[in-house]
Parts: structure tokens; C-alpha cells; sequence
């Protein structure tokens, strides 16, 4: 059976979804993951030529409501709950790989 | 009409003042506490629910009326956000966690004099079958400690099972409601898309997940549904019909319904033993009066391979929130990009990486159209094929879940294996539509097997009936001593 998945795709995978893995991992996920894909086939082999696509199960648009400002969420509940802070904002490390 | 129920039996009394709420709650924690090596649950709110216990019971002592779930406690997924209280989605990446808001069916179950007791044990962010992808160790059959009690909301299930709380909240989105309750012997219902407020619930796959009722019995499941169900202006998915009265639909009249039994779900991916109970199933329905016939609805199984798709591709992006910039783990590094996928690597188990992996490799350039693409088409066909057996039937019986409890480790080492155990129950997520687990007697080594009832959207009255029906039809065979044990 054809390969659905390479090793080197899913490294790629794994770095697009910001994820290290080991050399067994990567192994290890390769196979599991093309034996997915292979059960997959059956989807990926029908001929659905003219089928429109369904995202959801209802036809959903857009919801507006009166632009009235409601409560929102307490900031210092909020900012308890996150890694680091400073200065009433989530503080990260730097972006670019180089201190401020 | 149906036995009502544990839970409704609670409210009623506590309501009427001849039971009190705080009786009821240490009842259950006590319950809680002697079956702790079950796993059931992954914190314990005895102390916040003692304190609602006793402002029920002055609530009532002042003739107040505090609603239809008084003094009932109710275990609660631990992927639904509890303000204040620890909301782990059994994941190390949420561990320590504290939401700081409600999520609506908490807000409704609070309203409703409901008790919340604890928040139970999972597969991580509901992903799994079985509850043993939990970061906090899996959760075990109160039927049999040696077996899974399902998944994802194992821990729910088990709750209800082993007498720790009437009711419990878990959450659907291929079967994780519905599969756990029928592997450990209770009552599951999955509402219809929309029905109940998705706000606070935390996302998996948002067009699939749903949150529903885990129960004793069929009215009881009903009680806790009608409770937290109803139009959420912040759930733009909430639907707006009303719910409606159950009373009728509980009385469990079989005759004049129309029962398909669904072809492609009685063949050779099920056990037998599971496929003998469907089939007494039937056979009760039919003689209690109900039209019964084989319907085929063959989207109904490879819907299961678009699901593997759809499911992980939505997770792929929820998943993408935790960054550790705003809640959660956090792995310092020197900069933010590895900060990101330090924190990710460590905080997400392995199930959870590899369906982030699949969902960000379906949704990919080059591979989107043959499978996400082709994925949402084949949902199409779902609607398609549900909408011609809904012209000829009013609901679909089929199983559960292929197979009885199985033991841990048997699918853990094959991811693909495990999946298979949703075959039965995706497609009611792909079309939306509604479905509930009922216990049909036994199967293999007197383990429960439950009966699906599946029904079109908004369709909840009739699948309540036939449920009801079933679930009285056992117990009339149990009553007359004719049942598997």
C-alpha cells in the first residue's frame, strides 16, 4: 500500500502545530498516522463530484445583537490565571530571540 | 410511565421539605469518597456544595422554591468551566486552572437548585474512548474494576453508575457521552446540535461538540436536559426553538412509532452479544406496539473515516490557544516561538499530539481537498441518508458501542483500533442530530450493553419515547425474570 504520510511530513506537521518530538515519536506517529489516513482511503477514493460540502450541521450566519457594552470578564481574576504578567498584561518572552 | 428516577426523586422531596439537600450532598460525597479508587473523579467540591446544600434547605425553609433540580448533586465533566474551581480537561497543560466564568449549563444547573459535587475524569480534552488518555490516570468500570468505563466522559459515567451522583454532565462529540453510559450500564443522551449552550464548554470540535445529561434513567436524563438546554445569547450556535414538555414522550408509548433498525450497524463490526440485544430491543418495541424495519443507512459507517477528519482538523485549530501566554502550563524558554512549543510538547499527551498532527495535515496545501474537502462532502451524504430513513421512520435503533467494556491497554497501542469503537454514534455528530444510550441487559460476562436511539434534529420527544419504551419494556422482562442477567 502506497505511503499516506511520510516521516518527513510529519515533522513538518509537527513543527507547523509547534510540536518537538523524539526520534521514537516520530517513528512511531508515522506509522500511526498512515494507518489513519489508510482507513481514511475509503473517504478520500469516493467520487463526490457535485456533493456541495456541509461545515456545519445547520446553516449558521452571522448573530448581531444591539451594540450595547455589557460586563466583560474581571481583569485581575483573569490576569491571575496566566503564566506571567506585568503591568496589568500577559508578559511573554521575547519574539525575536533577543531581550528588550 | 417510566420510574422517575433517583434525581427526580431527590428534588421532589427536598422541594416538598421531607428531605433535606444537605443529606442528599453527603450522601454523595460519602459515595464519592468510598469508591475514590474507581477514579471517577479529578476534584471534589465538598465544600462549595455543602454550602449550597444548606442555602437550599433555608431556601425551602423560607418557602421558597428552589427548582426542578433541588438538592440534587450533579457531577460535572472536567472540560466544563466551573468558575473558581480547578478545569483540567484531565491535561496537563490545563492543570491548576481556574476559570474565571461559568459556563451556561453551570449557570442553568445552579438556577435549577442543582449541586455540583465535583468535576469528573477524562480522556484529555475528550479525545479517546476508553477515559485512560487522562494525564491523571484513567478512570476504572464500577461493573468491573478490571475494564474502561468508555470515554471520554468515563468519569461522568461512572459517577452515575456507582451511585456517587444521580446525575452527571459530560459531552459529545463522537460518542463520549453516549458510549460511556452504555459501557457502564446508564442512561447517556447527546442533544441535538445546538439544543445546549456550548459557552464555557472547552472546545474540541466546535461543529460536533455537544453537552448532555448522563442519568440512571431515561426521565431523569430527560429532568437534567430540560434543565440546562434553551437559547444562549453567547452561544451563537444556540438554537432558538423551545424544548418543549417531555411529560408525554415519557410515558414511553411504543405503539403507532416507527422504528428502523439500522442495517449497516447489525453486521460483522459488531459483537454478537451486542447485536442480540439490539435485536430483543427491537423485538420488545415491536411487541409493545411500535412499526418496526431494517432501514439502510450506509453513511452511517464511513461517516466514521470523515469523522477522523473533521474531529481533529477543528481540534487542530481550538488546540492552537494553548500557548502558555494566558492560562495554564508555561515551559520558559529564551524566546516566545519555543517557549510555545516547549510548553505544548510537554503539556499534550500523546493522543492528543497525534490528532493535532492529523487535523493540521488534512487541513494542509496539497492534502486539504482529498481529505478535509472530500470530509465535509461525505457529511453531506450523512444528512442525506438520515434524511431519507427519517421519511420512513420516526427514530433508529442501533448499538451503542460495537462491543462490551474491554479491558485496559487492549486498544491503547493501536489508535486506530480505539477509534473504531465510535462507529456506532459519529454520524449522529456529523448530521447534529440527536441520540441517547439506553441499558438493554447484558452481553459478554454480564456487562452492560446499551441501545442507541437515534432521532432527526430537534427530534428529541420521539427519541425520549421510544427510550422510555425500552427502558420499560427491560424492566417488564426483568419483572418477569426473563432477562439476561
Amino acid at each position: 500500500m502506497a505511503e499516506r504520510i511520510s516521516r518527513d511530513e510529519v515533522a513538518h506537521v509537527a513543527r507547523l502545530a509547534r510540536l518537538r518530538l523524539s526520534e521514537e515519536e516520530l517513528e512511531r506517529f508515522t506509522l500511526q498516522l498512515g494507518d489513519v489516513l489508510n482507513h481514511a482511503a475509503d473517504v478520500a477514493a469516493l467520487d463526490l463530484e457535485g456533493v456541495a460540502a456541509t461545515s456545519h450541521p445547520y446553516a449558521v450566519g452571522n448573530v448581531l445583537r444591539e451594540d450595547v457594552p455589557g460586563g466583560g470578564l474581571d481583569r485581575s481574576e483573569v490576569l491571575a490565571q496566566a503564566p506571567e504578567t506585568e503591568a496589568g498584561q500577559f508578559r511573554v518572552p521575547p519574539v525575536r530571540g533577543e531581550a528588550p | 410511565m417510566t420510574s422517575a428516577g433517583p434525581a427526580a426523586a431527590i428534588a421532589a422531596a427536598v422541594r416538598r421539605g421531607e428531605r433535606s439537600a444537605v443529606e442528599a450532598v453527603e450522601e454523595s460525597l460519602a459515595a464519592i469518597a468510598a469508591g475514590e479508587e474507581l477514579g471517577a473523579f479529578n476534584t471534589v467540591t465538598a465544600e462549595s456544595a455543602l454550602q449550597r446544600a444548606h442555602r437550599i434547605d433555608r431556601a425551602v425553609a423560607a418557602g421558597e422554591d428552589p427548582g426542578c433540580l433541588a438538592g440534587v448533586p450533579v457531577a460535572v465533566k472536567d472540560n466544563i468551566c466551573t468558575r473558581g474551581v480547578p478545569t483540567t480537561c484531565s491535561s496537563r497543560i490545563l492543570e491548576g486552572w481556574r476559570p474565571p466564568y461559568d459556563a451556561t449549563v453551570i449557570r442553568r444547573l445552579n438556577a435549577a437548585g442543582g449541586i455540583v459535587v465535583g468535576k469528573t475524569n477524562m480522556d484529555e480534552f475528550a479525545m479517546g474512548s476508553s477515559t485512560e488518555n487522562s494525564a491523571f490516570g484513567p478512570t476504572r468500570n464500577p461493573c468491573d474494576p478490571a475494564r474502561v468505563p468508555g470515554g471520554s466522559s468515563g468519569g461522568s459515567a461512572a459517577a452515575v453508575a456507582a451511585g456517587m451522583s444521580p446525575l452527571a454532565l459530560g459531552s459529545d462529540t463522537g460518542g463520549s457521552i453516549r458510549q460511556p453510559a452504555a459501557l457502564c450500564g446508564v442512561v447517556g443522551m447527546k442533544p441535538t446540535y445546538g439544543r445546549v449552550s456550548r459557552y464555557g464548554l472547552v472546545a474540541f470540535a466546535s461543529s460536533l461538540d455537544q453537552i448532555g445529561p448522563i442519568a440512571a434513567t431515561v426521565a431523569d436524563a430527560a429532568l437534567l436536559y430540560s434543565a440546562v438546554a434553551g437559547h444562549d445569547p453567547l452561544d451563537s450556535t444556540s438554537i432558538p426553538e423551545e424544548v418543549g414538555d417531555l411529560s408525554d414522550a415519557l410515558a414511553g408509548e411504543a405503539a403507532g412509532l416507527r422504528v428502523g433498525i439500522v442495517a449497516e450497524l447489525s453486521g460483522e463490526d459488531i459483537d454478537g452479544d451486542v447485536s442480540a440485544r439490539v435485536t430483543a430491543a427491537a423485538q420488545s418495541l415491536a411487541s409493545a406496539g411500535a412499526e418496526v424495519g431494517e432501514v439502510s443507512v450506509p453513511a452511517a459507517v464511513f461517516g466514521l473515516s470523515a469523522y477522523f477528519l473533521i474531529a481533529p482538523a477543528e481540534a487542530s485549530s481550538n488546540l492552537a490557544r494553548y500557548d502558555g501566554v494566558r492560562y495554564g502550563l508555561r515551559v520558559p524558554a529564551a524566546t516566545a516561538a519555543d517557549m510555545n512549543a516547549a510548553t505544548r510538547t510537554a503539556g499534550f499527551g500523546a493522543e492528543v499530539k497525534r490528532r493535532i498532527m492529523l487535523g493540521t495535515f488534512a487541513l494542509s496545501a496539497g492534502y486539504y481537498d482529498a481529505y478535509y474537502g472530500k470530509a465535509q462532502k461525505v457529511r453531506t451524504l450523512v444528512l442525506e441518508d438520515f434524511a431519507a430513513a427519517y421519511e420512513r421512520f420516526d427514530v433508529l435503533i442501533a448499538p451503542t458501542s460495537p462491543t462490551v467494556a474491554f479491558g485496559f491497554g487492549e486498544r491503547t497501542a493501536d489508535p486506530l483500533a480505539m477509534y473504531l469503537s465510535d462507529v456506532c454514534t459519529v454520524a449522529s455528530n456529523l448530521a447534529g442530530h440527536p441520540a441517547v444510550s439506553v441499558p438493554f441487559g447484558s452481553g459478554a460476562g454480564g456487562l452492560p450493553v446499551g441501545v442507541q436511539v437515534m432521532a432527526p434534529a430537534l427530534g428529541e420527544a420521539a427519541m425520549f419515547r421510544a427510550a422510555a419504551a425500552l427502558e420499560r419494556a427491560m424492566a417488564d422482562r426483568r419483572r418477569a425474570g426473563s432477562a439476561s442477567p
